[in-house]
């Protein structure tokens, strides 16, 4: 039924969804969804670059170097916004693209070079959660945990600051640190789902599962408890359902599962779900028609 | 010859790719276009599968849906009440992993790859030709000269109507301006560059030369026209710097392209900020 190494990357990609849910939650709420995005294509480089020093594989390197490039696109994107007269949707997208076409440029000369072989990093572009080893299972694991760990613990902090900054400062919380740290766990979360998923669908992951969360609830721990919720079943059954025919590829799948996800939650959610919507116009309208 | 039309349909890319970005980066819609960058692969996928052709004609109306429908759905989701970065990522991702998935079930035997896709193989380019009126050029020239033709077709007949929707969204719809249709008129254009780009830059790459480009003349101009000739002539100097660099490096040729709009956007940002701080110093003086 369920072989061994297929059980271990199920918890994985459960483990992964839950993770990218509780972080993307916190940007989603924050409006830096796309700020992900651009994260998450920015890890590309530092894959390659990380390769082309070290000459080895070895993930936590790779991941190192992922994290670096990340983290410094999404300075770049600030940097931008802040020193320039573009607007945040700009410096997203030319971050992003720019960040991408270097590390393509970087992959290329990778691939090319006798010690290369196509080295396998191609499959950070798309992912490759099928085929994962215990050993890169072993540190999906341990930085899953330790980022929904620290959601947890800066739970608090992080729902003052994102509601109301100006108080969060007035008390004296550190809003630069918690900023850095929430950044920080978003990179990181992003550099763990990339060997799994690959660097575009990663930001779905970020992304839908907070958007489908926030449908269904307006309370924050209720929000983070459904889109974890969501994250970690689009990971078991994105997985399931990929394994059970060669050639599908993990990465879409799982989107998919959570795409139709946000779907069913735009639909039927008793709030700000369309058929209810729909159903309170149809009453009001009666309301009116009374004589 | 061959390294002619290589350099030929850079600059091309640079030009349509800096037309169409111009109105991008005013009406603050760059994410749209990256969006849109990733649905053409879906739209791409689609109308092959349908007519099992690769015909460029096809491409380009497949993309010219999937574009329409990238830019209605966002609006749909934000119109319940979703945020607007959140309605672009749901949607995009949603439909580039549906496009990935159909060319692993479907299109595993062309030359669809989805690394093709997204990196594009702008050396190839010259192999691929194809003869109108007794005139042979490579399909990606064709393409390219064609979408341009478009572009600057619409922004001729339109030009008045883009600026006063741009700036002033609320005057145009008083004065009974089609605001609808103009935008997703643009948002066809912003599909047909895309995929008329795509086959030589790869998706991905087309955001940095549709995005990169505007924001840079962007920074320097005070005017659209301004904004325009700037806009294009980065383009064309990234991709022409780019393909030089890249043959230097024996790398992508796409890749050293973008990282050629990075270095020109750096480049301007820090001299614009030296102008400033020397009229500055100026001023102080006096």
């Amino acid at each position: 039924m369920i072989s061994g190494n297929l059980l271990w990357v199920l918890i994985g990609t459960m483990l992964l969804g839950v993770a990218a849910g509780i972080t993307g939650t916190f940007s989603f709420l924050q409006k830096q969804s796309l700020v992900g995005d651009a994260a998450a294509h920015a890890a590309l480089p530092g894959i390659a670059l990380a390769f082309l020093f070290t000459g080895q594989k070895e993930l936590p390197i790779l991941m190192i170097g992922a994290a670096i490039t990340s983290a410094l696109a999404v300075y770049c994107i600030q940097w931008i916004t802040s020193y320039s007269k573009l607007k945040a949707d700009a410096a997203i997208g030319i971050v992003l693209a720019v960040f991408f076409g270097v590390g393509i440029v970087f992959l290329t000369i990778v691939n090319r070079s006798p010690l290369g072989n196509q080295s396998g990093l191609n499959d950070f572009i798309f992912g490759k959660a099928a085929t994962m080893t215990k050993n890169d299972l072993m540190w999906l694991f341990l930085s899953a945990t330790i980022i929904i760990a620290v959601s947890l613990l800066c739970y608090k902090e992080w729902k003052l600051l994102i509601f109301d900054p100006v108080y969060a400062k007035g008390i004296g919380l550190p809003i630069e640190a918690l900023k850095a740290i929430l950044t920080a766990l978003i990179v990181m979360t992003i550099v763990t789902g990339i060997q799994a998923v690959g660097v575009i669908l990663m930001s779905a992951l970020l992304i839908i599962p907070a958007a489908s969360a926030k449908l269904w609830s307006k309370k924050l721990t209720t929000m983070l408890i459904v889109s974890g919720a969501i994250g970690g079943l689009s990971g078991i059954a994105g997985t399931f359902i990929s394994s059970l025919r060669t050639g599908l590829s993990t990465g879409p799948i799982i989107v998919l599962v959570a795409a139709g996800m946000f779907f069913i939650s735009y639909l039927v959610s008793p709030q700000a779900g369309q058929i209810s919507k729909y159903r309170r116009k149809v009453q009001f309208r009666r309301l009116g028609d009374r004589p | 010859m061959m390294e002619f039309w290589v350099v030929l349909t850079g600059i091309l890319v640079g030009i349509t790719c800096g037309i169409a970005g111009v109105f991008l980066i005013l009406r603050k819609m760059s994410m749209i276009a990256d969006a849109i960058s990733h649905t053409v692969l879906f739209g791409i996928v689609m109308a092959y599968i349908v007519t099992h052709t690769l015909n460029g004609f096809w491409m380009l109306i497949g993309a010219a849906c999937a574009g329409i429908l990238t830019a209605y759905l966002v609006q749909l989701l934000q119109s319940s009440g979703i945020q607007e970065d959140a309605a672009i990522g749901v949607v995009f991702t949603s439909l580039f992993a549906v496009g990935v998935l159909l060319i692993t079930l479907f299109a595993g035997d062309v030359h669809l790859d989805v690394e093709h896709v997204l990196m594009g193989e702008i050396a190839f380019v010259p192999w691929d030709r194809w003869t109108f009126l007794s005139l042979t050029m490579p399909k990606a020239v064709w393409m390219l000269l064609i979408v341009l033709f478009i572009n600057v077709t619409f922004l001729i007949l339109f030009y008045k109507e883009m600026k006063l929707s741009t700036f002033d969204p609320m005057y145009a719809a008083t004065i009974g301006l089609p605001i609808v249709l103009l935008h997703y008129g643009f948002m066809t254009t912003v599909s047909f560059t895309t995929v008329a780009a795509f086959d030589s830059v790869g998706a991905i790459l087309v955001v940095a030369m549709l995005i990169g480009p505007a924001a840079t003349a962007y920074i320097i101009s005070q005017t659209i026209k301004q904004m325009f000739i700037w806009s294009v002539s980065f383009g064309v100097a990234s991709a022409v710097i780019g393909y030089y660099a890249a043959k230097f490096l024996n790398t992508s040729i796409a890749g050293m392209m973008a990282a050629t709009v990075g270095v020109l956007f750096i480049a301007i940002i820090v001299f614009k900020k030296m102008m400033d701080n020397s009229k500055k110093k100026h001023l102080q003086a006096e």
